[in-house]
């Protein structure tokens, strides 16, 4: 579904991105890991066009995408939850999801409000109330739920628990365990590889710009220097 | 964007009160607050429509008065060439009867907001600003120029133009037509705001590149949301030129836009309602002080101050307080 190879980003003069690979298949959920600094937002904003390629190759359902308009990348069914949430502040839960909901797939079963109700129950209890007004946790799960309703193809997380309390954090996890269950492709940047670790099918582990080691659960159990060396666990 | 009872409680009694405007100027020996009642409503309809694209899309244009103007100027125009008996570039004939002048007037506006809209959108912020206020003043250039339309003394001609079964001639009729105008021009930015281009009007004006990453275009949204202002302005300016029987390069010039500005903003940015509020105060101030003194702006500045210091959501907030959610709730970037 998605390939990104030998991607390269910089913020003015200083290169970020040195050559990152990676790879969605359909329906997996993949993992980005690396410490703080290491680029994991940047290959997001890169992914989605926020931020321009200086090289290598980002391709979406075997199309080229790099370098497109973020609208654009965004239409072709790429769902960013993006890291800080910035959900809008002053409209209301319900008016934040259906604002920008689409179904440009043609999916059958396309999200609904009450869908999404349904995965995080108290975004129903507060659907009329402004988005400003919610908890850490709910506008996390309204920036989920707003991202979904645009009936993605690929869901990218950029650090979705990140400041959250372990409950809230645990409830997320869960729902984001049973997106992956009906089949959702997920592309996933977090620190909790604890949480991550049972959730994920792939892992792929940045340093300094550059894809240094990708593998599946069981293959990042079996290289404990892996997380020692690059995600500094275990030291 | 829903009333509060508050909110509804006020919109009605403002409603009962310009419905029953006229009897009250005859009863009181005042005639000319009609015509004061007609030139505050027109406002308002130009005002609301700049607080569509201020308030609501975040596009601080300083050019409305361009739309204003053209919508006016249409109107005398088309005046002109049917008591001319000649034809406008030699092939649109002059017309008097409203429904083809009006809808002429807002269609010409908006092809006029999509064409300019089409340009400026390409810009932001100060740039923005300046490229609406350039397009408005090219606008007040060409009919000043425009001899055959008058130049600089503008246009005057005999008659408003005609409704079957209605007759604008009268004071009376042509101000409940404006009321009707404003009413239906509210209903409709009224539906814009709450509908789902409302929201994504909103949510762009809050968070720009993260509409984008959702699949928005934010240039297209905007620019729909230019030309249903700049047509409600030439709404407004066809009006006006009813009203008054003539139109003038004034009616484009920048120190309207300015005036359209300031209604807004002693209105509430943003409130929509407010831009009627707004209209009242601005007209009731400068008819009040400009008996005192022609220089009755010196008063004004000062009570600007003091709304944008004192009441930031304006003359509706305090009024109608604040509201319970939507477009107009919590606008703290206003």
């Amino acid at each position: 579904m998605l390939t990104i190879s030998g991607l390269m980003a910089s913020y003015g003069h200083s290169q970020v991105l040195f050559g990152l690979d990676l790879h969605v298949g359909e329906g997996e959920m993949v993992t980005l890991l690396g410490r703080n600094g290491m680029g994991k937002t940047t290959a997001i904003r890169t992914l989605m066009g926020l931020l321009a390629a200086r090289g290598g190759r980002i391709e979406f359902r075997g199309e080229d995408i790099t370098g497109r308009a973020p609208e654009r990348v965004a239409r072709l069914g790429i769902g960013l939850v993006p890291e800080g949430r910035q959900i809008f502040p002053s409209l209301t839960v319900r008016e934040n999801l259906v604002a920008t909901a689409a179904n440009r797939a043609g999916h059958r079963a396309p999200w609904t409000v009450e869908r999404i109700g349904e995965l995080f129950p108290r975004l129903t209890e507060r659907a009329s109330q402004m988005a400003a007004t919610l908890s850490g946790g709910e506008q996390q799960m309204l920036a989920i739920g707003r991202a979904l309703m645009t009936n993605p193809a690929l869901l990218v997380l950029d650090e979705a628990t990140e400041g959250l309390a372990p409950l809230i954090r645990a409830e997320i996890w869960a729902c984001i365990g049973r997106l992956r269950r009906e089949g959702q492709s997920i592309l996933i940047v977090d620190k909790n590889l604890a949480a991550l670790r049972r959730l994920a099918d792939r892992h792929v582990v940045i340093e300094k710009g550059r894809t240094v080691w990708s593998g599946d659960g069981p293959a990042l159990d079996a290289a404990p220097e892996v997380a020692r060396r690059y995600l500094g666990l275990g030291e | 964007m829903v009333e509060t009872r508050r909110q509804a409680v006020v919109l009605l009694a403002t409603l009962v009160l310009l419905l029953v405007l006229p009897a009250l100027a005859t009863a009181v020996g005042m005639p000319y607050l009609l015509t004061l009642g007609s030139q505050v409503v027109i406002y308002a309809i130009a005002a609301a429509s700049l607080d569509l694209l201020i308030g609501y899309a975040g596009l601080p244009s300083f050019g409305h008065a361009g739309f204003f103007g053209l919508g006016a100027y249409v109107v005398g125009i088309l005046a002109f060439h049917a008591a001319d008996q000649s034809r406008f570039l030699g092939l649109v004939g002059g017309a008097t009867q409203a429904w083809i002048v009006w809808p002429a007037a807002i269609g010409v506006c908006a092809l006029a907001a999509l064409a300019t809209g089409a340009l400026s959108l390409r810009t932001a912020g100060v740039s923005f600003i300046m490229i609406t206020l350039a397009f408005a003043q090219m606008l007040y250039f060409l009919f000043v120029a425009l001899k055959i339309y008058g130049g600089t003394d503008g246009l005057g001609f005999d008659s408003r133009n005609t409704l079957p079964g209605i007759d604008p001639s009268s004071d009376t009729e042509f101000y409940y037509i404006c009321v009707m105008a404003l009413v239906l021009v509210l209903g409709v930015f009224r539906f814009l705001v709450r509908s789902r281009f409302g929201m994504v009007l909103e949510g762009l004006r809050q968070n720009e590149r993260r509409m984008a990453a959702i699949g928005l275009a934010s240039y297209r949204v905007r620019l729909v949301a230019f030309t249903i202002a700049g047509a409600g302005a030439g709404l407004a300016g066809a009006l006006d030129a009813n009203l008054l029987r003539y139109v003038s390069p004034d009616a484009l010039h920048w120190t309207m836009s300015g005036d359209l500005l300031v209604m807004v903003v002693l209105g509430g940015v943003g409130s929509l309602y407010g831009a009627f509020y707004g209209a009242v105060a601005f007209v009731g101030l400068q008819s009040l002080l400009s008996q005192w003194t022609e220089h009755w702006m010196i008063v004004l500045g000062p009570i600007l101050v003091g709304v944008v210091l004192l009441a930031r959501r304006g003359l509706w907030g305090v009024l109608a307080g604040a509201s319970d959610g939507g477009a107009d709730g919590g606008g703290g970037a206003r």
